[in-house]
């Protein structure tokens, strides 16, 4: 089973990066009022958009 | 950032060529693929009807069944929808309209080649990883461009979320990459024979790495991320519990890429391997029914929308699919399970509810929603006809699954029978002789299943030939200017 010498240090550096992605989402706030996302789609308009979402 | 620079007016409209091009293009490849899909049905009822072509036989068919319909029918699919979807909610064009062309087109001519070189006998031999190295590369490059695009698109974005759809078609397009140059490592020997890397039950476990993990992150991540799109939409009700569609995203790309050995059980992988395998696929149950049951429960207060409206009715009974094989799957997933059910057709059975029950009913129901969108209008040429196609899939859906599932349990038993004497009680032919008639079954169910497509073909044709193209405003693009 050498394969498992790439397969194990390739699935540990995958999952600290998956970690790593977690870790920005929550820091840039995608996780905040998830409610309100759910219901963003559905409002066609720009006023569905409040201004701490706006993203230049 | 754009490859082409865009007029100020032009920039406040959606760049909906790519998503228009591949929108025609899963329902053309759709067709192909179903159609051979019954060819080769046909062939293991009647195999004399290739008419002694090597071309024909079903050796070299069947990869190219099943390469078209899971990476031309579906990718095209994934692809369509993925453009559509990453614009509208990160409220801006494409990153780059060029690029995306250029995916568009090289991908097709991946088919081509695929078409082509798969009927020659040129194949790698490794299932839903056939095509020979060349056209991998070409593959390759195709999908950086893919991704380039897709998350070029995300950074870009007007809304600083980014919606969850777009979670599970960035974590498909990433692990699809992944899997492709991991289990594509050869070594070439001709521009048409390569060599794998790997060599021996080593092989067959990267093969299985990469072939389960398609199934996870192709033919589940990706259209699950169709689904929390397109149902919300069209039930015009938000997801029923946007958390859950976080929770169970982690979960899912956590728990998929370990289940890979349990398409190995009983061979020469090592006892704790396969062992790994079957607790990660059990464990999977909790994260796929998560889904499953975050897109119904979209439906909750408002399940009369199932009555009348039949894109509705693709797009829920999607789901049940789903949930039928996101269940099945880690129950075969068991040992002992498994010693009955592997090599049999109940492997045929599962593979289809999933492909035609989840896979084939959500595009087509998310294809419904946006192909009129497409040509500007809101509804499809004749709603009628969609009805119609829902009903005849659906009973295509329960004939071949149920004819393999009773071919399968029948093969599983009837090899195992031993005499008193302890010889087996059945030759190998017997056992075959005695599926004749489930094929012929699933031969029905396959047949209309590709008369639904055909019926959306139509469909589709006639809503593109009436409807115009019209540019959609991107809403905070108006509102700025």
């Amino acid at each position: 089973m050498d394969i498992l010498y790439l397969l194990i240090p390739f699935s540990v550096l995958l999952v600290l990066g998956l970690i790593g992605v977690f870790a920005w989402a929550i820091d840039a706030g995608q996780f905040d009022d998830l409610e309100r996302e759910g219901q963003r789609i559905l409002s066609d308009g720009a006023a569905s958009l409040d201004q701490d979402q706006r993203q230049s | 950032m754009s490859t082409n620079p865009v007029p100020a007016q032009a920039a406040s409209v959606y760049d909906d060529d790519a998503v228009r091009l591949f929108t025609i293009a899963a329902v053309v490849w759709g067709v192909v693929g179903m159609l051979v899909g019954v060819f080769i049905a046909a062939e293991l009822a009647w195999p004399d009807i290739n008419m002694g072509l090597p071309w024909l036989s079903y050796g070299r068919i069947r990869p190219l069944h099943t390469n078209a319909v899971i990476f031309a029918f579906g990718g095209c699919a994934l692809m369509a929808t993925s453009y559509y979807v990453v614009q509208r909610t990160c409220q801006v064009r494409l990153f780059s309209s060029l690029l995306s062309k250029l995916h568009f087109w090289g991908f097709q001519a991946v088919i081509v080649l695929a078409a082509i070189t798969l009927p020659l006998g040129i194949t790698r031999g490794k299932e839903y990883a056939e095509l020979e190295w060349p056209i991998a590369l070409l593959l390759a490059v195709v999908w950086i461009i893919y991704a380039v695009v897709f998350f070029g698109t995300i950074a870009i974005r007007k809304v600083r979320h980014i919606y969850v759809a777009n979670w599970f078609y960035g974590a498909f397009i990433i692990a699809v990459a992944l899997l492709h140059v991991v289990n594509g490592a050869v070594i070439p020997v001709s521009l048409t024979k390569s060599y794998s890397a790997y060599a021996g039950v080593q092989d067959a476990m990267v093969q299985w790495w990469y072939g389960h993990n398609a199934v996870g992150f192709f033919l589940t991540a990706g259209f699950l991320g169709m689904m929390y799109y397109f149902i919300p939409k069209q039930a015009e009700r938000p997801v029923y519990s946007y958390r859950l569609s976080i929770v169970h995203f982690w979960a899912l790309i956590f728990t998929y890429m370990w289940a890979g050995p349990h398409h190995l059980h009983y061979t020469a992988l090592p006892d704790w391997v396969q062992s790994v395998g079957m607790l990660f696929s059990l464990v999977l149950l909790a994260p796929s029914w998560g889904g499953m049951i975050n897109g119904m429960m979209t439906l909750s207060g408002a399940w009369h929308k199932l009555r009348d409206d039949p894109i509705m009715k693709f797009l829920i009974v999607s789901l049940s699919f789903y949930g039928m094989s996101t269940f099945e799957g880690p129950m075969m997933a068991i040992k002992t399970v498994n010693s009955l059910s592997h090599y049999t057709d109940w492997g045929i059975a599962h593979v289809h509810s999933g492909a035609l029950g989840w896979v084939g009913l959500v595009t087509m129901g998310s294809l419904y929603y946006l192909v009129p969108r497409m040509f500007g209008r809101t509804q499809m040429f004749s709603v009628r006809a969609i009805e119609l196609h829902f009903w005849i899939s659906t009973i295509g859906i329960v004939l071949y699954i149920a004819a393999m599932w009773s071919a399968g349990v029948m093969e599983g038993v009837m090899w195992r029978s031993v005499n008193d004497d302890g010889t087996l009680a059945y030759s190998f032919v017997e056992v075959v002789k005695a599926t004749f008639p489930f094929y012929l079954v699933r031969l029905t169910g396959g047949l209309l299943y590709l008369s639904g497509m055909l019926v959306m073909a139509w469909n589709v044709w006639k809503t593109a030939t009436v409807g115009r193209y019209v540019p959609v405003r991107i809403p905070l693009a108006a509102a700025a200017a």
